[in-house]
């Protein structure tokens, strides 16, 4: 259980010539479940992202699964949930239609769905409490039950490693602990988890180790710090506007 | 009497039947990431590849193919690479293209009238060589829309998403706008340059008001454009009215209708049963996910 999942060695990301990370190095193994914590605007989204390859690296590297991530092509193993859906579109969709893009990763952009596929996503909807509204559309859904379905996205490709970029912000207390049971089960499985959070809440006590960003950098790395603490403070001083916008361009949502 | 004697209507309606279907089929995905709109600017690009196919005396259909897809890879090359400038970069685009379009038209010899029928449609002018241009063209539209409906509905619903999957994101893109072009370009028989973008997206913007998800959608888009369409000629045949403008006051009508209806509907359901109260199940943890 050793195995590097993810390496980050002296990444560098900016945007526009604004520096927004600056050698941060981190180093995530299989089975582990590392938080990264840090004020709004530290880079700690930005970090994810960079590790996902959504935004590019100005300096250093990126590992994933012992490949460099530029020719890491098993994403499969990997299953993200964003912060929130996509701001809206237009033309409604059921959970379950949601739920079965997760499978793409797997079956490819040609095979025809199967029933592989449609067990894989009623186990997700049932890992997070959705089971009863695959058919329901996902803009009737609440807040927390939008991103429980995202994380039910996530699950139904069977990854090995999740990456949640601040999977509880504004989330009720009942999809929060419907998230941290999903989440439990996950790592008793043997799964590993990188997420971003702006408090943990429930999950705390799932997290093995936290990583703390401050100005673009890491400044701890090790056992979750108390909520107290300087930099996990969930009212910490916004130093930075949010860095995780891309250009919004005529063909993106 | 019957109409759908003559050759040419018939080809017209198989034509028109052709494109009711595949117009909504791909406009649902324009839909989806709001670019509504974005029909109706490849169709002002088309407009030129007719007029060079006039001028240069080749099938203009096929001209307004090549120039609408080159148009449309400009377009979503100038999204994917672009920031600020990428709006005065479409808006050079269309607006050159429609000027295009009508001054090529204009030094070729046809006169006002074919210019009229490109732009607003016309049943008299579907040839048998164009028939068969829309036939596999839109046959080819319908086909890759609905196979490769899960990937590109997931590129459209969340692309950041889709490129964690590993979705060959780009291609699909590229693949949409391309699609865009070519539907745009053969349903410029049917319903002209300026009206085309009516067909994908009001279908669309009616289905929505009953469906829940986005298969249900797609299948009710594309009944009512099929309906639209066919509905549209025969009026047009039978009226003598420009097919273009009774195809899309036929959709438009269609989508009234509909909203109507379901506003009807939740009225009453609201009146005779209480409104239901989602319950909401503690969560199941049974299922091991590796």
């Amino acid at each position: 259980m050793t195995a590097p999942v993810i390496q980050v060695a002296h990444a560098a990301v900016g945007y526009d010539g604004r520096a927004v990370l600056r050698d941060v190095s981190l180093t995530v193994t299989a089975g582990e479940v590392v938080a990264v914590l840090g004020a709004n605007g530290s880079g700690k989204s930005t970090l994810i992202r960079a590790v996902l390859g959504l935004v590019p690296l100005g300096a250093g590297s990126v590992t994933l699964f012992g490949t460099p991530q530029r020719r890491f092509r098993q994403w499969h193993r990997i299953g993200y949930v964003p912060q929130r859906l996509g701001a809206g579109s237009g033309v409604p969709a059921t959970v379950g239609e949601v739920v079965a893009s997760g499978r793409l990763a797997r079956r490819g952009v040609l095979r025809p769905s199967g029933r592989a596929d449609r067990e894989a996503v009623a186990s997700a909807l049932r890992a997070v409490g959705l089971a009863d509204r695959a058919g329901d559309p996902v803009a009737t859904l609440s807040g927390g039950q939008q991103q429980r379905t995202l994380i039910a996205r996530a699950l139904a490709g069977r990854p090995e490693l999740l990456v949640l970029d601040e999977p509880t912000a504004g989330v009720d207390a009942a999809s929060q602990e419907a998230f941290a049971g999903a989440l439990r089960d996950f790592r008793d499985g043997g799964g590993t988890v990188l997420l971003v959070a702006h408090e943990l809440g429930p999950l705390r006590p799932l997290i093995g180790r936290a990583v703390v960003v401050h100005q673009g950098g890491i400044c701890h790395d090790g056992a979750v710090p108390e909520p107290a603490g300087h930099h996990a403070e969930p009212g910490h001083d916004h130093v930075h506007p949010h860095c995780d916008e891309e250009p919004a361009g005529l063909w993106s949502m | 009497m019957d109409l759908f004697q003559y050759d040419f209507m018939l080809r017209a309606l198989v034509g028109a039947l052709v494109i009711g279907l595949a117009a909504p089929a791909l406009g649902i995905y324009l839909v989806q990431r709001r670019l509504a709109l974005i029909g109706d600017g490849i169709g002002h690009v088309a407009l030129t590849g007719v007029g060079a196919g006039l001028l240069l005396n080749r099938s203009p259909v096929l001209v307004a193919v090549i120039a609408a897809t080159l148009g449309a890879i400009v377009i979503e090359l100038v999204r994917s690479r672009g920031r600020t400038s990428g709006d005065l970069a479409l808006a050079l685009l269309f607006y050159g293209g429609i000027a295009g379009g009508v001054m090529l038209v204009g030094l070729s010899d046809a006169g006002s009238g074919k210019l009229n029928a490109y732009l607003f449609g016309s049943l008299t002018t579907t040839s048998p060589a164009d028939l068969i241009t829309i036939l596999v063209l839109g046959v080819a539209i319908l086909v890759t829309m609905l196979a490769l409906r899960p990937a590109l509905f997931a590129v459209c619903h969340d692309e950041e998403y889709a490129r964690v999957s590993g979705l060959p994101v780009r291609a699909l893109n590229l693949l949409l706008a391309v699609g865009t072009a070519v539907t745009v370009t053969i349903a410029m028989r049917a319903v002209g340059v300026l009206l085309i973008s009516a067909l994908m997206v009001v279908p669309v913007a009616a289905a929505q008001q009953v469906t829940r998800g986005f298969r249900a959608t797609m299948a009710a888009a594309m009944a009512l454009g099929l309906f639209a369409a066919g509905a549209g000629v025969w009026v047009a045949a039978t009226a003598d009215t420009a097919p273009g403008a009774s195809v899309v006051l036929l959709a438009i009508g269609s989508f009234l209708v509909v909203a109507l209806l379901a506003a009807g509907w939740r009225a009453l359901r609201r009146r005779t049963r209480p409104v239901a109260v989602p319950v909401v199940e503690p969560p199941e943890h049974e299922v091991v996910l590796r």
